[in-house]
């Protein structure tokens, strides 16, 4: 059967009016409309497919609080790292505790600390950040990451789960533990 | 055409699976003139050839590569230790996927100065150009697979430059490392693009751009710049164009096995995600980009990129008055401003590489200012007026028409750029400072 070829009233008046909607062309809206929906099925299927496991999930939660160990095994004014977490454990001259990402913000090298200068140092492409993750030279523009430091029983925890970025250092992000 | 075959066409029918299956994309008769070696140099079959040397060897890495980080490396060693001729192979792989990058280039840079990108074959330059875009896909995603410290960090540094892509930068990074950095994920992810996906697109593309050649009528007839077109003079593809194919081809493939022979693929320190080396570079097709980025604020680096990117894409529909195919730079007029152009980046590009290394910091000099400004909006600001005054004065000076003045910027700026890729890969030491490579 060829529709096409069937004179309906329809078909006569959508001749002088072509905005009229005709069978025909109302199935084919319908054809488009699930074709796209379709599409749109595949697309969300493959991007939840490719996104990897969202941080903050039961097996993740377990797993990010990292214990670094007793609070007085850092003394102020030390940077101490911690190969498995890939963070510092900072204590600043005035006794906060700042956890930092070892990742340069500028390209994701390892930024080594060198104690000599007090600086990291990132040795791909020259960026230098202080103690307290502050950019001194560029290309790096932002302060290294900082992960949630909290302090319990005198035990410095560090949850690696969720890196904070931040856009400079001020007195609020270091903790400070209570006061024997 | 099929009732009229001339009788000296005819004996080739005997060689019926090369009729049927080699010259399925060919005519059955192409002009004498662009079988001149210098019209295309053999590049696009260059191409060709590399593509499947890629294919061939990549599929017997394949046999003996383990996408797995513990396992990546020493599944390398024991290919180049264990296996017969395992370290040719791998050199093999190497070497062809570096210069077909290199071949890729000089193939889009030939179509473009024989003005082979206007009607019709606009369509076709958007294909080379995306097809340029997979290799280059193709070869990061391949430099990963080692695992040894140089392809740990240089994919590091390439993945840490996505994510300053405003918007979707740092989800983007996510699906391609799929973790917090680089891991077993990431790895997974390169192995499936690097060995499915991009080939498959690759070989798509590169039927549909070989089908529309044959749809523009085949290649661009050379001529001089005054020259008309008469009828050409016409001979049979077969022998032709398949012998001269065929000698290219088996040129290609002696040139690759000497290079393999003699140099071998490298294979460093296994990687140490705690251990960055000093310096971290990218590799030498996005070192151009990595140069960019010593002289820029990241996200205006990209943004620049971006629009080269998208300027590359559209040269062919800029509403040209002439459109002169098959004459080498348009007319005598683009020859001048050409060289004009080539001379004034090549003096351009390293003073601007050495005075931003020894003498301008715009961060210090405008210190109150966020370095979104002062090393992104005032230096690309720069850029671009250069880039328009340049522009206005091969327009002025030369008496050049549009599609001369854009032949003209688009050397500067390709000038510009091959400096600044071989500032990056020769002239680069530790922390990125300038230094004398000898």
């Amino acid at each position: 059967m060829k529709p096409s070829k069937i004179q309906t009233p329809g078909a006569q008046k959508s001749k002088e009016a072509p905005a009229e909607v005709t069978r025909r062309s109302f199935l084919n809206i319908l054809w488009a409309v699930l074709g796209l929906a379709a599409l749109a099925e595949f697309l969300w299927l493959t991007v939840s497919f490719l996104r990897p496991a969202k941080p903050g999930s039961a097996e993740s939660e377990t797993d990010t609080v990292v214990p670094a160990g007793a609070l007085t095994a850092f003394a102020p004014g030390t940077v101490t790292a911690f190969q498995k977490g890939e963070f510092y454990l900072v204590r600043l001259e005035d006794g906060g505790l700042l956890a930092l990402s070892c990742k340069c913000t500028h390209l994701g090298c390892t930024v080594p600390w060198v104690e000599k200068e007090k600086k990291f140092l990132c040795p791909c492409h020259a960026s230098a950040f202080d103690i307290t993750g502050s950019v001194i030279t560029s290309p790096a523009a932002r302060p290294l990451d900082t992960y949630t430091v909290t302090v319990e029983n005198k035990i410095v925890k560090v949850d690696t789960g969720r890196r904070f970025k931040r856009s400079r250092f001020d007195s609020g992000q270091p903790v400070y533990p209570p006061k024997e | 055409m099929k009732a009229t075959t001339p009788a000296a066409d005819r004996p080739q029918r005997r060689f019926n699976l090369l009729g049927t299956l080699v010259l399925h994309f060919r005519p059955r008769r192409v002009p004498e003139r662009t079988l001149r070696f210098t019209l295309t140099w053999g590049l696009g079959g260059m191409a060709v050839v590399l593509v499947l040397l890629q294919l061939f060897s990549g599929l017997l890495l394949k046999f003996a590569y383990a996408p797995v980080p513990t396992q990546a490396y020493e599944s390398l060693v024991r290919l180049q230790e264990g296996f017969l001729f395992g370290r040719l192979v791998r050199n093999i792989h190497f070497w062809s996927a570096n210069l077909l990058v290199v071949v890729v280039c000089l193939h889009g840079l030939r179509v473009f100065f024989s003005g082979g990108f206007h009607p019709p074959r606009r369509l076709n330059w958007v294909v080379g150009l995306s097809l340029l875009i997979l290799v280059l896909a193709s070869n990061l995603t391949g430099y990963l697979l080692p695992w040894d410290q140089l392809a740990y960090w240089a994919t590091t540094i390439c993945l840490g430059v996505l994510e300053y892509i405003p918007l979707v930068g740092s989800r983007l990074q996510q699906i391609a490392l799929g973790g917090p950095q680089i891991g077993p994920a990431a790895l997974r992810n390169f192995f499936a693009l690097h060995t499915a996906v991009f080939p498959a697109l690759i070989v798509m593309l590169m039927a549909f751009h070989f089908w529309r050649v044959r749809k523009a009528g085949g290649l661009v007839i050379p001529r001089a710049p005054a020259e008309e077109l008469a009828k050409p003079a016409m001979v049979p593809t077969n022998p032709d164009l398949l012998l001269r194919e065929a000698a290219m081809a088996m040129a290609v493939i002696a040139g690759v096995l000497v290079l393999s022979l003699l140099y071998d693929a490298p294979l460093g320190q296994p990687a140490n995600p705690g251990l960055s080396p000093n310096p971290t570079k990218a590799p030498w097709y996005f070192a151009g980009i990595q140069e960019l980025l010593v002289h820029f604020h990241p996200s205006f680096a990209l943004l620049i990129v971006a629009a080269l990117a998208f300027g590359a894409f559209y040269l062919p529909y800029l509403h040209y008055a002439e459109t002169p195919a098959g004459v080498w730079f348009a007319s005598a007029t683009g020859r001048r401003t050409a060289l004009a152009a080539a001379v004034a980046a090549g003096v351009a590009t390293p003073l601007v590489v050495v005075l931003g290394e020894y003498a301008v910091d715009f961060s210090a000099m405008m210190p109150g200012l966020p370095q979104a400004l002062s090393l992104g909006v005032v230096p690309t600001a720069l850029l671009i007026a250069v880039v328009a005054g340049f522009y206005a004065v091969m327009a002025r000076m030369f008496q050049a028409s549009r599609l001369e003045s854009v032949q003209a910027v688009f050397v500067f700026l390709a000038v510009g750029w091959a400096l600044l890729t071989a500032t990056c890969v020769f002239f680069r030491g530790q922390g990125m400072e300038l230094r004398w490579p000898f």
